[in-house]
């Protein structure tokens, strides 16, 4: 019988076997609003052209519009997944250009933030890339805890996605003790519902079947497209920027980069599992060591004054009526500060000329880079491997289309 | 044990490294502890090579290129380039002038991701790539006009869309706002004024 087929498919004509598939912009595997045009040979992929644009929002041009401090909301909607890690890589441009320091205790708590970030965004990817090559239950459980790490989001910051909690200086309020306490609590149950997770789905035969071997990149190859986070990791190379470029206090905690060996689907798939894990090594440590403190700096013109004072003193409310209506001005400059992002490298590259609106601001967002690679990886694999190369890509369409 | 050098002297050091081998460098400077290189247009390609292959650079990695635009000054726009080497831990900035005919040469066949980056700078200004295999439009509508990140491009944009019932399809007509974007000028006075008093032209410069 299959001798039967290749017979017949010799005969054809080459052409007859060549044609263009539309996938998406509404399709379950696309993860958002992404249009490919697939050009096949049979089941083989010739060519994928990514159309993409369809959620694009034009942040960057509203964010020349408003003040400093009402353009950091955008940056909850840019990868919505994990929405503080972006505000972090705005916040840190602003610090680093108007000189604040934050206070140690603000940074412990973006620390942690940013981790249960990762683990929020990567609980997401590990458990959906499941769901893209056909297993149901992965998602059912993983976002069980999501939905937990969602209601700390919602206890901080009052949102259960975009918080604008980070703010240029520190983070908006403290902490509540209970709310410590019950983060705490949280992170040993999950390292058990991880492992439970990967009881489904990392020795499973289907799921490797699917995802081993698909999708190699090299280091070259992740170099010359501009990869970063996982997709680098995963193929070996042990670049972090937690760990190359510390920032807030991440110099002072311990804690283990994952990579792959032979960079594809399932390595990538496994260092996100092993991340979460970090992630939660991070968090306890911080939460240890945490000291008590503010959480913004005291007595500065970046940051509102407290409440308190503004009943007794008129300079206080002066100024609280000048920050939110006239905003900080950031002195002129320019400068690219980044964070690792659950997804990879989340830049933002700011300029400003002295007022209280950023003149230029350059989202940097890590799937940009790894959604044009698709091209690239997807060439010969066939038209089922699509959707497990672009489910392990981790994409979010909000930070790519801005 | 070797004593590792602090981000800044590393800087230094390359700064003092790319203004002796790099021809083309129009200027480099630090700030904020960060290396920028102005560089000219046509050379663009010729630089971005030396730095990657260059075994006290190694830039090999390419992590953003984006436009920006300065209205006022003769050549508008200004293509940024940040690179960043895995290996020697360091970041670099590259800039280049153009304006809205002339081209800058595209950087695909040396960092096969700039032809995203490229398009994007293209769709959102307007600036033309030569050299580039497949420069059009990424971000915007098909059938978009105008260049959105243009200084002189308004906020609200020139199009609306909406569904039209009696012809079963989107159309797209001209802006109507029912209110005006409310562009609040909240800068004070007070703290912008550096006017020199009259007869007080030199108290600063005795302070220096």
């Amino acid at each position: 019988m299959a001798d039967d087929i290749n017979h017949k498919s010799a005969d054809l004509d080459l052409d007859d076997r060549k044609f263009t598939i539309n996938f998406g912009p509404q399709h379950p595997a696309a993860h958002g609003v992404l249009r490919l045009v697939l050009d096949l040979d049979g089941e083989i992929v010739d060519r994928v052209d990514p159309h993409i644009g369809l959620l694009h929002r034009g942040t960057e041009k509203l964010i020349e519009y408003k003040t400093f401090l009402q353009a950091l909301p955008y940056f909850d909607r840019l990868d919505y997944v994990a929405p503080m890690n972006q505000e972090h890589a705005y916040c840190l441009a602003i610090e680093k250009l108007a000189g604040i320091e934050v206070p140690r205790r603000a940074q412990f708590i973006r620390v942690i933030y940013s981790e249960i970030g990762r683990i929020l965004s990567h609980l997401l990817n590990v458990t959906t890339q499941a769901l893209d090559v056909g297993a149901l239950t992965p998602p059912l459980w993983g976002f069980e805890p999501r939905e937990e790490l969602m209601g700390f989001y919602e206890r901080a910051s009052g949102s259960r996605m975009h918080a604008a909690y980070f703010r240029p200086g520190g983070v908006h309020q403290d902490l509540p003790p209970e709310l410590v306490e019950d983060i705490h609590k949280f992170c040993d149950p999950f390292l058990k519902t991880l492992d439970d997770i990967e009881t489904l789905v990392t020795e499973n035969r289907i799921f490797k079947q699917r995802n081993v071997d698909i999708g190699v990149v090299s280091v070259q190859e992740a170099l010359d497209w501009g990869f970063s986070g996982v997709m680098v990791r995963g193929s070996g190379l042990a670049w972090d920027l937690r760990r190359a470029e510390p920032y807030e206090v991440y110099s002072e905690l311990a804690f283990q980069i994952p990579i792959g060996k032979n960079g594809d689907c399932w390595d990538r798939y496994l260092c996100r599992i092993e991340e979460m894990r970090e992630s939660i090594k991070i968090m306890k440590q911080c939460i240890d060591k945490m000291p008590v403190g503010p959480v913004l700096p005291e007595h500065s013109k970046f940051v509102p004054p407290r409440r308190g004072e503004m009943k007794t003193s008129m300079e206080a409310l002066i100024h609280h009526f000048k920050l939110y209506t006239e905003g900080f001005h950031v002195p002129a400059g320019e400068t690219y500060a980044c964070v690792e992002a659950p997804k990879g490298e989340f830049g933002v590259y700011l300029v400003t000329d002295g007022g209280n609106k950023p003149y230029r601001l350059k989202v940097k967002a890590p799937g940009f880079a790894h959604l044009h690679a698709m091209d690239h990886i997807c060439r010969g694999h066939m038209l089922a491997d699509v959707s497990a190369i672009l489910g392990s890509l981790d994409i979010v369409f909000g930070e790519i289309d801005r | 044990m070797s004593v590792i050098p602090s981000k800044d002297t590393m800087v230094a050091e390359l700064k003092l490294h790319l203004e002796a081998t790099l021809k083309p460098v129009k200027s480099a400077k630090v700030s904020a502890g960060e290396l920028t290189l102005t560089v000219e247009r046509d050379s663009i390609v010729k630089v971005l090579e030396f730095l990657r292959e260059d075994s006290q650079c190694r830039f090999e990695t390419l992590v953003d290129l984006c436009g920006a635009d300065y209205p006022t000054e003769p050549e508008r726009f200004e293509v940024v380039y940040h690179m960043l080497s895995m290996r020697l831990n360091q970041r670099i900035r590259l800039k280049v002038r153009t304006d809205e005919m002339t081209p800058v040469p595209s950087a695909t066949a040396v960092f096969p991701v700039a032809n995203w980056y490229e398009r994007e700078a293209f769709d959102m200004y307007g600036i033309i790539f030569s050299g580039h295999p497949d420069l059009r439009r990424i971000l915007t509508d098909y059938g978009f006009e105008g260049y959105p990140l243009r200084k002189d491009f308004p906020l609200s944009g020139r199009v609306q869309v909406r569904y039209d019932e009696e012809q079963k399809r989107v159309v797209n007509e001209p802006v109507k706002l029912v209110q005006e974007y409310r562009n609040f000028d909240f800068l004070s006075p007070w703290e912008g004024m550096q006017a020199v008093i009259p007869g007080d032209e030199k108290a600063g410069e005795a302070k220096k």
